[in-house]
């Protein structure tokens, strides 16, 4: 579904990327997990088109999509939920929400997912007019992640879901990652809570300043000498 | 007069002055609310609105006062002709001079702005000749106090008061729900908010950058049209004049903000009429900005704009 064939990006002169390939297939959770500033963000970046890459491909649907502006990559069914949630802070609950949708061809399907979403996240319900950047920060990450719902992508792109949340709610986020994957939609989830996302991820791949250096099916990972000492902080 | 009938009659004057500001302030505050530009040439565009106005009237062959069928019929047809002029006019400045510099650093696209003023008023300059163009009065002027109630009072109140807040009140309403309520109105408000994450949702952000202009453009079109009809005088220059006077109304409600867009151009039309009577028009500019100053050093974000910290 989602290809990248050595994937070199840069900010200027500082190389992000060396070389990223990795791959999703429909169906699946993939998880790309790495320290801070290890390449994470700029890799869901270069497939969203928000950075461009210098060198390599980014393949969608079996078509090249590094060349395309942003939003008609999201039109082609990639959404995502942004690092630091970035919500609308003017706007309400709703309209974020209505926002996530804003691509959509198919009018009909709207109230549908909002109920969706709803139903995922009874707090957003609760909350529904109030000003995005009022909410509390584990609000935000749930609004983040139902406003990228609403665009009901065929791929979600999730930017450390877990971050700055309490134990529970990382929790409660995962166990819904796993519930929006099993209703069909396939996840690039990438994470430095690296415990949590292997256990709800197919496959997983870490990433090393700008380089993919592992790669096997999650539970593999999990005890790969690598992950273990590096990521998991065991000995 | 007496002095409650001279306050009430500067008040009058200051709402028509206002609503007026008010107009062109919402294209400066929409402008740099999406991509961060003070516009100047946006006074010009209001300027231009005036004599594009004046060409519509010519070309339909309206060379004398407005009447009955023809208040309902010619006069909406040329307000839709001018706004749709100077939209085309604004998005064309946007893509011709503006657009190529999106990437660029913020004093670039500034700077351009500026000779863009330059070149519009010489366009006028060119166009008309630098004599003052007397615009002819289109619209019937009633005394409406005396010849429609009887009352002998020294307000001078006319039909062509009402005119300038019957035009400009459904222009703000229909506004209002467009950025409000609309597709394209909550583009421009998700762009203005965070450009990024408003390309995520699959907002095409040049499309909504258009759409700000054309908005804008038609705004300082109709502003231009009642200009014209209530002063029935034009002039190449008198768009610098306007222009930063609105644009002190757009810093003063809020640079960004809407709402306080129309609010801060009320505040200037009362403001300035009033000192006019009460302290000297040669002391109104020194006023108007003092008092901006003022609202600047106690309140930075102006009457209704957002602390500029809610970005991050």
């Amino acid at each position: 579904m989602l290809q990248l064939a050595d994937v070199h990006t840069y900010y200027g002169n500082i190389r992000a990327l060396r070389g990223v390939s990795l791959s999703v297939e429909r169906g699946e959770i993939v998880t790309l997990i790495g320290a801070n500033g290890a390449g994470k963000t700029t890799t869901l970046k270069t497939i969203l088109g928000t950075v461009r890459p210098r060198r390599g491909t980014v393949t969608f649907d079996g078509r090249r999509v590094d060349t395309l502006g942003t939003d008609r990559i999201v039109r082609l069914g990639i959404a995502q939920s942004p690092e630091g949630r970035r919500i609308f802070p003017r706007m309400s609950v709703l309209e974020n929400l209505e926002l996530g949708a804003f691509a959509r061809p198919d009018r009909d399907g709207i109230t549908a997912d909002l109920e969706r979403v709803f139903t995922l996240f009874p707090r957003l319900r609760e909350r529904v007019a109030q000003k995005g950047g009022t909410l509390s920060g584990g609000e935000q990450q749930m609004l983040a992640i139902g406003r990228a719902l609403m665009a009901r992508p065929a791929l979600l792109l999730l930017d450390e879901p877990s971050m700055g949340l309490s134990p529970i709610l990382v929790e409660t986020i995962f166990r819904i990652v796993q519930d929006i994957n099993r209703q069909g939609t396939t996840i690039l989830l990438v994470e430095q809570n690296a415990r949590m996302a292997l256990r709800v991820a197919h496959r997983g791949y870490v990433i090393q300043t700008g380089r993919i250096v592992l790669h096997d099916a999650a539970g593999e990972l999990l005890r790969s000498d690598l992950v273990r000492k590096t990521y998991l902080g065991e000995k | 007069m007496n002095w409650w009938e001279v306050l009430v009659q500067q008040t009058i004057n200051g709402l028509t002055r206002g609503a007026v500001f008010a107009l062109i302030a919402l294209g400066y505050t929409m402008v740099y609310g999406i991509i961060e530009l003070i516009n100047f040439a946006h006074g010009d565009v209001f300027m231009l609105g005036l004599f594009v106005s004046l060409a519509w009237f010519s070309l339909l062959g309206v060379t004398r006062t407005l009447t009955g069928w023809q208040l309902v019929t010619l006069l909406p047809l040329v307000f839709l002709l001018t706004m749709l002029t100077t939209a085309a006019l604004n998005v064309a400045i946007d893509r011709l001079a503006y657009r190529p510099l999106r990437r660029s650093p913020r004093l670039a696209p500034l700077i351009t702005a500026i000779g863009v003023s330059f070149m519009l008023e010489n366009l006028a300059l060119l166009w008309k000749g630098p004599a003052p163009i007397a615009y002819p009065d289109v619209f019937p002027s009633v005394d409406i106090l005396r010849e429609w109630f009887g009352v002998d009072s020294a307000i001078f109140l006319t039909t062509k008061d009402v005119l300038v807040v019957v035009a400009t009140i459904p222009l703000m309403i229909g506004l209002t729900y467009f950025v409000r309520r609309t597709r394209w109105g909550k583009a421009m408000r998700a762009t203005a908010q965070d450009r990024e994450t408003a390309q995520a949702m699959g907002i095409d952000v040049e499309r909504t950058i258009l759409v700000t202009f054309l908005v804008g453009g038609a705004l300082a079109g109709a502003a231009g049209l009642i200009q014209g009809m209530y002063y029935n005088i034009g002039m190449w220059w008198m768009g610098y004049q306007a222009g930063l006077r609105a644009f002190t109304a757009a810093v003063l409600g809020g640079i960004g903000s809407m709402g306080g867009a129309a609010l801060g151009g009320l505040v200037i039309g009362f403001l300035s009429a009033w000192s006019d009577q009460y302290i000297s028009a040669r002391w109104t500019n020194a006023i108007v900005f003092s008092i901006l100053i003022l609202v600047l050093v106690f309140r930075p974000r102006g009457l209704l704009g957002e602390p500029t910290s809610d970005k991050a």
